[in-house]
């Protein structure tokens, strides 16, 4: 391969391996605020239980990996609906007050975390250790099972979105909550089922991430700035625009890295300005007028 | 029914008063009362941990032996937590040094961690003329800038441990010097390439400078790039993909957070063909073996503890560390030093007065678990052969070895110190590349 052929196999691949984490978690923001109307900002702190809940049970209980999966995915669910019972849905009609309890109810996750395992820096093994060549980069089969675990999730999330009456009444709500429940739709049962399955896909993201990232305390706040970008870049509530958001900051963000190695730091605030710069054409993302369309 | 219960409330609260007053009486009763020392650190974090691990070994060493003799009375000595948050929140540090000098009176303070903590908090100790012994941040303009620009402020402040950035970076140049020996010999390099990976902080902004200086012109080798992750980067897959497309023989770290356990753990699962030396923070730590899952193997970092043997003290406070608190001391643990310090300077001066312990504190001449602690003008730890001169580490199969200062440098001989080991993929990559 000449060179730049080799560059930018390099930068299709880590890009790529970039993308999935950030696929799972914004098509989970997005379903609950497209379904909801809430922005839960405590988001990435049912990514972060989902992590240490894996850690707790894999290291430091002995407990078999599927076994640990089903109890962690179990777990954050229960968690999401809890937490959607006992604190968005009686302030549901304040917007302001639910973005700040969200945000209040992720640092409390932060302080029982460090409470329970304190600041030190956790690791996992690897759900599949080892890696191979892709196009002359160095890939790990844990990045290519995330990748086959968001492609996974995102078809059946699709199938349940378009083929089943769950989906239908979750888009339903999503176009008008008022009409669907003169409609008899239970909006509050949709809504708390909406919260689930997209915390429990935090969950997954958790998951995945456990035997890849350094698990901390703290781990829930950087991935929320890049969510929230991926989001309202892709258009706030459009799933496919999650993905199609998460797929641009992923490449922005790598191109940083090697092509301004010194400014690697920057990759973050390059894909905020790169949000910036595409609102300021289209103000409601991507595909914030397609989704209306389509639904 | 209810006059009963009103009585045995009031006689309750009656009694718990008249024990409340009346412990500290008996107390003072009892004997002079004790040092307070107050120990500052972030103690959610493994670094505050090892702050007070260090300072509780000294403080039973010495409560044991009977306390400190200041004039005519011995006093035992009291420690004191003050969780400063600086991690988190740097700006939290300054607010609990000053309730900790305020409310709980300590005499005495010693810790601090991050710069940007450390700066705020000894600002509040020298306002109260308290003594700080910094025991866990190397910026030289903690003392320089400070203790010889404004000696009355600032004459309280000195540092027992790390040593102070400069000299931290002249070890690791000297580190890579010898590793880039090595790799010429091993695989037969003419010129070897050099990556540099830094986290983006302040602290490191210098270091960087030098290498980019030093690495061309003294080392004699090529500079391929430097890298700048963030400090708590969870992936740096594209970095090290863009290092190896670089040609590194040598990836030159720089970095105290988090990034260092990602980094590790990738540079080793996915087998990077360069070797991994520098400052790497994380590494120090025994948990670091765990956290990348064995892939940080051969990773080298610059250190202040280890299994050698730099004085006849440094096995037992090293093993009896390990035995009692199942980490290695990370340099934060140089409290322990610091109050041992402080202990003989007040015994010297007789009295807690701080103008007249900081004369004492000047005059120490320490023999120690880390080397020969000497204050130089800036109040500074002196670094060199015969003084403190830190040491390298590297993980080897599970163990965390001492690999230098190798012997004989500056005629200097650790027991303990083992041969530096290149990994061997690196070795196999580049003699499978020249073939």
């Amino acid at each position: 391969m000449r060179g730049e052929t080799r560059l930018l196999a390099r930068i299709l691949v880590a890009g790529l391996m970039n993308v999935g984490v950030y696929a799972l978690l914004a098509v989970g923001f997005s379903l609950i605020f497209g379904a909801a109307r809430i922005i839960n900002l405590c988001h990435t702190g049912f990514y972060m239980i989902g992590a240490y809940s894996m850690f707790l049970l894999v290291v430091s209980r002995g407990w078999p990996v599927l076994w640990a999966i089903f109890a962690t995915l179990v777990v954050v669910a229960v968690l999401g609906i809890a937490v959607y019972k006992l604190i968005i849905d009686p302030l549901r009609e304040h917007e302001a007050t639910v973005l700040i309890v969200t945000l209040a109810t992720a640092v409390l996750i932060q302080e029982v975390l460090l409470i329970l395992f304190g600041g030190h820096f956790r690791g996992m093994p690897s759900l599949i250790p080892g890696y191979t060549t892709v196009l002359g980069v160095r890939v790990t089969y844990q990045y290519l099972l995330t990748l086959g675990v968001v492609a996974v999730a995102s078809l059946g999330l699709w199938a349940m979105l378009q083929r089943t009456r769950l989906g239908i009444a979750i888009r339903a709500t999503a176009q008008d909550r008022e009409v669907a429940n003169l409609m008899g739709m239970d909006v509050t049962r949709v809504a708390t089922v909406t919260m689930a399955i997209g915390v429990a896909l935090a969950g997954v993201a958790g998951i995945m991430v456990a035997p890849i990232y350094v698990l901390e305390p703290h781990m829930w706040q950087p991935p929320l700035v890049t969510i929230l970008a991926v989001v309202v870049l892709g258009g706030l509530g459009s799933i496919k625009g999650s993905f199609v958001g998460a797929v641009i900051l992923a490449f922005a963000e790598v191109l940083v890295v090697f092509l301004v190695p010194q400014g690697a730091f920057l990759k973050a605030a390059l894909a905020l300005g790169l949000m910036l710069a595409i609102l300021l054409i289209r103000p409601e993302g991507l595909f914030g007028v397609a989704f209306e369309g389509e639904r | 029914m209810h006059k009963v219960t009103s009585a045995l409330l009031v006689l309750v609260m009656g009694l718990t008063a008249v024990l409340a007053t009346g412990c500290p009486r008996r107390q003072e009763a009892v004997g002079p009362p004790p040092i307070k020392i107050g120990i500052a650190g972030p103690m959610a974090f493994l670094q505050g941990e090892h702050h007070w691990y260090g300072a509780l070994m000294a403080q039973e060493e010495i409560n044991a032996a009977g306390g400190v003799q200041v004039g005519d009375t011995k006093r035992l000595i009291e420690l004191v937590k003050i969780d400063t948050n600086e991690i988190l929140s740097p700006e939290d540090a300054a607010t609990a040094v000053e309730k900790a000098i305020t409310v709980d009176k300590v005499d005495f303070l010693m810790g601090g961690f991050r710069t940007e903590g450390v700066f705020p908090m000894t600002e509040v100790a020298m306002d109260h003329k308290k003594i700080f012994m910094i025991c866990g941040s190397a910026t030289n303009e903690l003392l320089e800038g400070r203790v010889d620009k404004d000696y009355e402020r600032y004459k309280y402040l000195f540092r027992v441990t790390p040593i102070r950035s400069t000299d931290l970076a002249k070890v690791c140049f000297e580190m890579l010097g010898y590793v880039g020996v090595i790799m010429r010999q091993a695989l037969g390099l003419e010129k070897p390439k050099v990556a540099i990976l830094a986290e983006r902080l302040l602290w490191n902004e210098a270091m960087i400078a030098a290498a980019q200086q030093l690495i061309p012109t003294r080392l004699g080798m090529e500079l391929v790039g430097v890298w700048r992750p963030s400090a708590t980067a969870t992936d740096v897959t594209a970095e090290l993909t863009a290092i190896k497309a670089a040609g590194a023989h040598i990836i030159f770290t720089i970095n105290s957070g988090p990034v260092g356990i990602t980094y590790a753990r990738q540079w080793g699962e996915l087998e990077i063909p360069a070797v991994s030396i520098g400052i790497n923070v994380e590494a120090q730590k025994l948990g670091f073996w765990d956290a990348t899952q064995g892939y940080g193997n051969y990773d080298t970092t610059l250190n202040t503890y280890g299994k050698v043997r730099i004085t006849d003290l440094t096995l037992p406070f090293y093993d009896q560390f390990v035995e009692r608190f199942g980490e290695c001391p990370a340099y934060t643990a140089g409290t322990y030093e610091a109050l041992h310090i402080l202990a003989a300077a007040i015994e010297r001066a007789a009295t807690l007065d701080a103008d007249a312990v900081v004369a004492e504190l000047e005059k120490t001449d320490k023999h120690s678990a880390t080397g020969r602690i000497v204050f130089d003008n800036l109040h500074d730890v002196t670094w060199g052969p015969g003084y403190v001169t830190g040491i390298m580490t590297q993980w080897q199969d599970g163990e965390l070895v001492v690999v230098w200062p190798y012997p004989g440098w500056q005629g200097l001989h650790y027991e303990g110190v083992v041969s530096y080991k290149i990994p061997p993929r690196v070795v196999q990559y580049w003699l499978g590349q020249s073939k």
